[in-house]
């Protein structure tokens, strides 16, 4: 993995050639490494080689296999007895719908077959998303068939019926209310207007009651200072893609601050090249300043490491830079990238775009100003139409937690939210909500808010509900059904309604409250706009809207005061820093293996959280990864393992929220620590700065599932190819690497050489070509190809195994500016490296090296370009994974689906096996498996041609991973198709940025990649040696 | 022994004797392999030829003969019913009065939808003995006004609008009298063709497929019981050529024994004694016996899994002969998604009530269907045709796209009282079906680019294999 300049690696074991890194480089499979020894130890579960239990095998083996052919089971076809109009068996139908969970939205799509939905895509008719789904989003299907949601209603421990619940606290309201109690409703961000109505009418009924929202991420900072500087209480539309600059402060922008959906494709969009002749050679800058090395940090151009007590001295002393004063030290390489950041954003007056994370509204507020200069509000930001995603207030929080404490609260309702576990104050709250008289949750499960609260009235799935949402102000959607009710439960609107003395009808109330306040008579008829807007799953009155920007009347100086007081340009304690990760986000999704398996795009750990420390300051305190420590604050403290993470700043630790749930479910019981524990707050808003803590060794180890150097592509020289913009634009295939062979006629390139004669493919060439300068490393891909290729989720024990099953990865590599024998250039680089994602997949060679160690022809070449493999007739050799040059092959080490070792995942209960793609085969043990390119759909959608009596569109048959790519890195298409999108992508990039991996081995890949472009200055090299 | 004075010549005279004097394994088998070592038994000796013959068509069986087989049966069977048919129509044109044929023709256009020449009710009553209720007078005012006879308060009229549910019979003012009768008259007559002795005369009814049916199978025993004479006769002259050899061999010999008064059963009893006590042929016998049970183990093992004929009874008992064979209901009229996607369907309730919301609501089977409906308990149909779980067929690619017809991998559906399947469907039996299947191209856009390369390098027609129908993909993922 290194070209002529530079040297990429995937993590620290491979810089610096870890003895077990270089043992298990060369093995496909690992040794079996068990910490509980108890299990796995039988040759069942295909580990060891007992005698006895290979005879038990043998003899089991045969007598299934007479048993079998004895009889044949007799299958049932059930028919409907009245079949739906527009329901026919095996055709999927399509519904447009709405996520919008705890303020983070997009507008979706959902596949349903024979009345179950079975997968999540963006619907591309939105103008706020625009197709745009995430990881979390896809994987949000599952919850739906989470089986140990609660069936009905709870009174305490005990079953209840609604009447009884219903009358039980209509009773308990009507006396509250007689008596003048205060009644609270507790929610995270919600983005629904009908919602917010039916509160408005709960509220009429029961005067006192108060309606307090918090995020469990919250952003509440920032809209206190833009009430303070615009007077606008509110979100502002950013919009990445007219800014030029870009400058993000501690900020995970792409990853998870405010509306990372919308941002991915906004920040892309001004990212994108083209080699053909006068395409776009232009790109933004990015500049991130941050404490954790987040997604966004990734992929910025020029990035620096700062500690959280200098994020306000960051922000304030670019503000004195362009405004023109001067400025403190924060050290030599923050100031060097502040002046080059304060010099790009001057430069690009009116399309510049700062963003903070900070919670701290005089952070805010100096950014705020900041932007003011710059002349960002009217372009890259917009007021005119405000972001609703985060609308938590930390003040009425904190106030309502005092005021439970105190006892002057009679009646609470938890409404999608579940604040003992995700509030800093939650044990605070858990003390008090015994004290409350009537206390109601609505979450689906007794999880530890609920499970304290005297009634669950348990709400449905977000795919069983009518809802609608307002992402962003005048741009509405809505939710519908996909399914009816799986269980006794009901939608908390309808709950509340019903104890209004209101119809319980919330479908009609939307309808009704559509009627009267949001439906506009311009756009026809109402009947028409609901039933379009039912269709298209949006209605957009604001389209178009123009932007309008807003003065700055705010008081900087003392917001400059603030953040001098507060923030210190050199501490030395050690400081930690608290993140939400991109798959986990704040925890509500949890008990979602998927989610628990999902590898972080950076440290690709999954079913933990941990200490992200720098290797400098592990050095300091001497520890070493794995190592448990205990994390001590305010008198709180949380034990995880240590993960020695290059980029995060020296002297700090950095650890995800999310985990540490206790009452949410088999899957995510005790993975990992709370952090929302050590939160602290300033100026009454949640700062995940959590400042100065103390850490001590527990003598414990806990090696961390991190799939970073799994699945390693070893020892070849053209894996990453990247360049300079200002190279680029020299020369369209700078940083190309082009692979020679010496040959009797001189040097050939490695492409012209082959032994095969190939495979003639009249028909299709189905292809993909993989931009690397799009792919933010989302992982949406990832999750997109889990659920429609029933993936199995393996666990943290077999992940450690390094067997995880994702048919797709995105590989992360390190690398530098170093030179690859400059040994000590490397040291320093791998404190603050850049990053490269490469989303890797089965490659469909066309010379495939997999397929011609087969023995038994299980894996085959077809003549549309596809490498096929066959299950039934897979024997389990594993030749072809050893043979396999970009490590795609996976195992099928145990029947996930049916084995009592995975019984915590959904694949073995009956509810969570509904979540199964009836399209594709469920994969037994003993076979290899990997990337069919989404064969499945490529069948679909050349028959839908055929029928039709035509040739496909391009666009029509998408992969599940090219179609969930919210950047478009990913293009799938027919490379025979001289129409197709991946046709003229080709066209011109062949002789441009586009590359095959391992070009040397000459194997013809149906895949091609873009070289990943930095927008870096070239001279730079020698000033950050200096 | 050593003299061979006939058939010096002969192949199998010179096997035997070299069988008696110097069989050797060792020689045979080279000989076998290396044929010019000895040029006189190149060819495989007979009776290692049966087995062998045995494996090579049971490897064609394996793909080609049980579809052929079945198709020929079922061929001969529907051309000697054809027969039949054609003559009891002949025969019918012969007795019957003139009339009866224009009636057939009316009958027919007007009145068949909803009445049964027999006593069945259809929608309305059937008409067996029609003249026997009714004169003829009364009928022709029913038929050309019956509301007006019912609203004239005729009590036979009224009871029987009332009996059908006051579903009124269309009128037909334009049937005249003699129409009338020539209906009637074909009525009668097709209740009393079944009795006459030609049993044709109305094959084409349900009633008598048991007839045509029975036909060919007797053809087919005397036939076979020529065979036997002819192979008894065969056998008697062997036999005599057979001890008149013996003789010329053993010349005196055997004259010698006879004259010592040992009988033939005793010369038999002898020489089979002799034989089972040659280690040759005893070991000839163990291997064909091995051989044998080698062959029936894998017959068995090639059958695991595969259901041909599997018909198991049905939670209705559903007639696909009375539906699909005699009303000619199109396929698709109840599987309905045979041109749209992977399943073809099993129709819902609903579907059957198109008709039999009116049509025999009395039959104890319809009224399962309606139980089903009453209770909201769905019918639980037995599958019949199972494809593995990990191949995937889809019946809109086969149905709409390839126009390939129901009967093609069903067999004759129209002719099953119980559905059963007719196919093997196997792996190999799919793969053969692409191996030999013309694609159809014909108005197909998708297949433009295709079949004109392939024109370029091939006289034969595009097949299924030749575009991808052969590859793993196409079936399994």
């Amino acid at each position: 993995m290194e070209n002529n300049t530079k040297r990429y690696w995937k993590g620290l074991e491979e810089l610096r050639n870890g003895e077990k890194f270089v043992k298990n480089a060369h093995k496909e499979f690992a040794d079996f490494e068990a910490t509980d020894p108890g299990k796995f130890t039988s040759l069942v579960d295909g580990v060891t080689s007992q005698r006895r239990d290979f005879l038990k095998v043998l003899g089991f083996g045969m007598a299934a296999v007479s048993l079998a052919a004895c009889e044949t089971p007799v299958r049932k076809s059930i028919p409907y007895i009245n079949k739906p109009d527009d329901i026919f068996p095996t055709i999927a139908n399509w519904y447009a719908s709405s996520y919008s969970e705890g303020g983070d939205y997009a507008s979706i799509l959902v596949r349903t077959r024979e009345g179950r939905p079975v997968k999540i895509e963006g619907n591309k008719l939105s103008s706020v998303t625009k197709g745009g789904v995430s990881a979390r989003m896809h994987a949000s299907l599952l919850g739906l068939y989470d089986n140990e949601k609660l069936r009905g209603p709870k009174k305490g421990e005990a079953d209840i019926k609604w009447e009884d619940a219903d009358k039980q606290i209509i009773a308990q309201l009507g006396a509250i209310a007689a008596k003048g109690g205060q009644i609270r409703l507790v929610s995270s961000t919600l983005l629904s207007p009908s919602t917010k109505a039916v509160i408005a009418d709960f509220a009429s009924k029961y005067p006192t009651t108060k309606h307090i929202v918090y995020d469990a991420n919250s952003v509440s900072g920032l809209v206190k200072a833009n009430a303070d500087s615009f007077g606008k209480a509110a979100i502002p539309a950013y919009d990445f893609s007219k800014a030029s600059t870009i400058v993000g402060l501690g900020c995970d922008f792409l990853g998870t601050w405010v509306s990372p959906e919308v941002f991915n494709k906004q920040y892309v969009q001004g990212r994108k090249l083209s080699s053909v002749k006068d395409g776009k050679r232009t790109m933004s800058r990015h500049y991130q300043f941050e404490t954790v090395m987040s997604m966004t940090g990734a992929n910025a151009d020029y990035r620096a490491a700062i500690k959280p007590s200098q994020e306000g001295l960051v922000a304030l002393a670019l503000y004195n830079k362009v405004s023109g004063k001067s400025a403190a030290s924060l050290g030599a390489d923050i100031d060097a990238c502040l002046n080059k950041a304060a010099k790009d954003l001057k430069a690009s007056q009116g399309a510049a775009l700062v963003v903070s994370g900070s919670n701290d509204p005089a952070v805010q507020t100096i950014v705020n100003a900041l932007n003011s200069a710059l002349g960002s509000y009217g372009t890259t930001i917009d007021f005119g139409t405000t972001a609703h995603n985060r609308q938590g207030d930390d003040v009425a929080m904190n106030a309502f937690i005092d005021e439970a404490k105190a006892g002057k609260i009679s009646a609470v309702m938890f409404l999608a939210s579940n604040p003992v576990y995700d509030h800093p104050r939650g044990a605070e709250l858990k003390e008090a909500l015994p004290k409350i008289g009537l206390s109601v949750s609505f979450n689906d499960r007794a999880d530890e808010t609920a499970s304290l609260a005297k009634f669950i009235t348990p709400a449905p799935h977000f795919l069983e509900n009518w809802d609608d949402a307002e992402p962003k102000s005048g741009f509405y959607s809505l939710t519908q059904p996909t399914i009816s009710h799986i269980f006794k439960t009901r939608q908390a609107q309808s709950s509340l309604l019903k104890w209004a003395g209101k119809s319980e009808n919330y479908h009609e109330y939307i309808e009704s409250h559509w009627k009267n306040n949001i439906y506009k008579a311009a756009d026809g008829s109402f009947e028409a706009v609901w039933v379009k807007a039912l269709h298209d799953g949006v209605y957009e009155p604001n389209a178009g809207a123009a932007t309008s920007g807003a003065s700055f009347v705010g008081n900087v100086d003392a917001a400059i005061s603030a953040v001098s007081s507060r923030y210190k340009a050199n501490a030395a304690g050690l400081e930690l820093a608290l993140y939400e990760k991109v798959g986990m986000g704040t925890g509500a999704q949890a008990n979602n293996p998927w989610l628990q398996e999902f590898p972080e795009p950076i440290s690709k750990a999954c079913w933990d959280n941990y200490a992200n420390i720098s290797a400098k300051t592990a050095k300091e305190q001497g520890l070493s990864q794995g190592d448990v420590i205990k994390i001590e604050a305010k008198g709180q403290s949380i034990e995880v393992p240590v993960l020695i993470q290059p980029g995060q700043a020296n002297g700090t630790i950095g650890v995800a929220i999310g985990y540490g749930r206790q009452k949410s479910g088999k899957s995510s019981d005790g993975v990992g620590a709370n952090a929302y524990v050590l939160a602290k707050m300033v100026d009454g808003h949640v700062s995940f700065n959590a400042g100065e803590v103390t850490i001590s060794k527990t003598g414990e180890t806990r090696e961390i599932a991190q799939t970073q150097t799994h699945n390693t592509v070893m020892a070849r020289k053209s894996i990453i190819q990247e360049a300079r913009l200002a190279d680029y634009q020299k020369d369209v295939m700078a940083g190309r690497f082009l692979a020679k062979v010496e040959t009797s006629e001189g040097p050939k390139r490695a492409t012209d050489i082959s032994l095969w004669n190939g495979y003639e493919k009249r028909n299709h060439s189905w292809g993909m070509a993989i931009d690397l300068n799009s792919c933010t490393g989302c992982g949406a891909c990832v999750l997109s190809c889990q659920v429609e290729n029933n993936v199995a989720v393996v666990g943290r024990q077999e992940v450690v195994n390094r067997r995880e099953m994702h048919w797709i990865r995105i590989d992360r590599y390190y690398s530098s500016d170093a030179q690859v024998d400059d040994f000590e250039g490397l040291e320093v680089a791998s404190e603050n490296p850049e990053i490269v994602f490469q989303p890797l997949m089965c490659q469909h060679c066309s010379n495939a090296p997999c397929e011609t160690v087969c023995p038994v022809l299980a894996t085959t070449h077809s003549t549309e370009g596809l490498n096929q493999m066959t299950y039934n007739r897979c024997i389990g050799t594993r030749y072809c994974a050893n043979n396999c040059p970009y490590k795609v092959r996976r195992f099928n080490w145990f029947k996930y689906f049916d084995e009592d070792n995975f019984e915590n995942f959904h694949f073995s209960n009956d509810l969570g096996k509904m979540v199964i793609n009836p399209d594709v085969t469920v994969r037994s043990r003993g076979v290899i498996e990997k990337c069919s390119m989404c064969v499945q759909r490529i069948q679909a959608g050349k028959l839908e041609a055929k029928k039709e009596r035509r040739r496909p569109v391009d666009g029509e048959i998408e992969t599940a991973c090219s179609q969930s790519c919210p950047t478009e890195a990913i293009v799938f298409g027919d490379m025979n198709d001289p129409e197709s999108r991946l046709s003229k992508i080709m066209e011109h990039e062949n002789a441009g940025r586009a590359f095959q991996l391992l070009e040397e081995i000459n194997v013809k890949p149906q895949v091609s990649y873009l070289t990943k472009i930095r927008n870096k200055d070239i001279e730079v090299k020698s000033e950050e040696k200096a | 022994m050593t003299k061979l004075p006939i058939c010096q010549n002969n192949f199998i005279t010179q096997f035997i004797v070299n069988f008696r004097n110097n069989f050797s394994y060792k020689t045979f088998f080279r000989d076998i392999i290396n044929t010019n070592a000895a040029p006189n038994y190149r060819k495989i000796p007979l009776q290692y030829q049966i087995p062998i013959l045995l494996l090579w068509r049971e490897k064609a069986n394996f793909f080609n003969m049980n579809t052929v087989k079945t198709n020929l049966h079922s061929k001969t069977m529907r051309s000697t019913a054809k027969l039949i048919v054609a003559f009891g129509l002949l025969f019918c044109t012969q007795t019957m009065a003139q009339d009866a044929a224009a009636g057939e023709a009316l009958f027919k256009n007007n009145c068949s939808s909803c009445h049964a020449v027999t006593g069945e009710r259809v929608i309305g009553p059937g008409l067996k003995g029609i003249t026997a209720r009714r004169d003829l007078a009364w009928i022709v005012k029913w038929v050309n006004n019956p509301q007006a006879v019912i609203a004239s308060g005729d009590k036979y009229a009224v009871e029987l609008y009332n009996k059908y549910n006051q579903a009124q019979m269309t009128a037909y003012p334009g049937l005249k009298e003699a129409d009338i009768s020539n209906i009637i008259a074909y009525i009668d007559a097709s209740n009393a063709a079944p009795a006459a002795p030609a049993a044709g005369a109305v094959a084409a009814a349900p009633s008598s497929g048991g007839a045509t049916d029975s036909a060919p199978s007797a053809l087919f025993s005397y036939i076979l019981v020529a065979l036997m004479v002819v192979m008894l006769l065969v056998l008697g002259v062997l036999f005599a050529i057979l001890t008149i050899l013996s003789k010329a061999v053993t010349g005196n010999a055997a004259a010698t024994s006879a004259a010592n008064g040992a009988s033939f059963m005793d010369t038999l009893k002898a020489n089979l004694s002799k034989v089972s006590q040659n280690p040759t042929i005893r070991t000839a016998t163990v291997w064909l016996f091995i051989l044998l049970a080698g062959k029936a183990t894998l017959d068995g093992a090639f059958n695991i899994g595969i259901s041909q004929g599997y018909a198991p009874k049905q939670p209705i008992a559903f007639s696909h002969k009375l539906h699909a064979g005699q009303y000619e209901i199109n396929c698709n009229y109840c599987h309905t998604g045979v041109n749209r996607g992977k399943s073809a369907h099993i129709p819902s309730a609903n579907i059957c009530m198109n008709c039999h919301g009116a049509i025999k609501r009395e039959s104890p089977e319809i009224q399962k269907i309606y139980a089903s409906i009453e209770n909201q308990q769905p019918i639980e149909w037995v599958r019949v045709h199972n494809l593995p779980d990990h191949a995937y067929f889809n019946h809109a690619q086969h149905v709409n796209v390839g126009a390939i017809e129901c009967t093609q991998c069903h067999g004759e559906i129209e002719k099953m009282e119980v559905v059963q399947q007719r196919s093997t469907l196997t792996m190999g039996w799919c793969i053969d079906c692409h191996r030999k299947t013309e694609v159809n191209t014909k108005d197909n856009a998708y297949y433009d680019k295709l079949v004109s390369a392939h024109k370029l390098e091939s006289k034969e027609p595009l097949k299924v294999a030749n575009i991808g129908g052969l590859e793993c993909s196409k079936c399994h993922y």
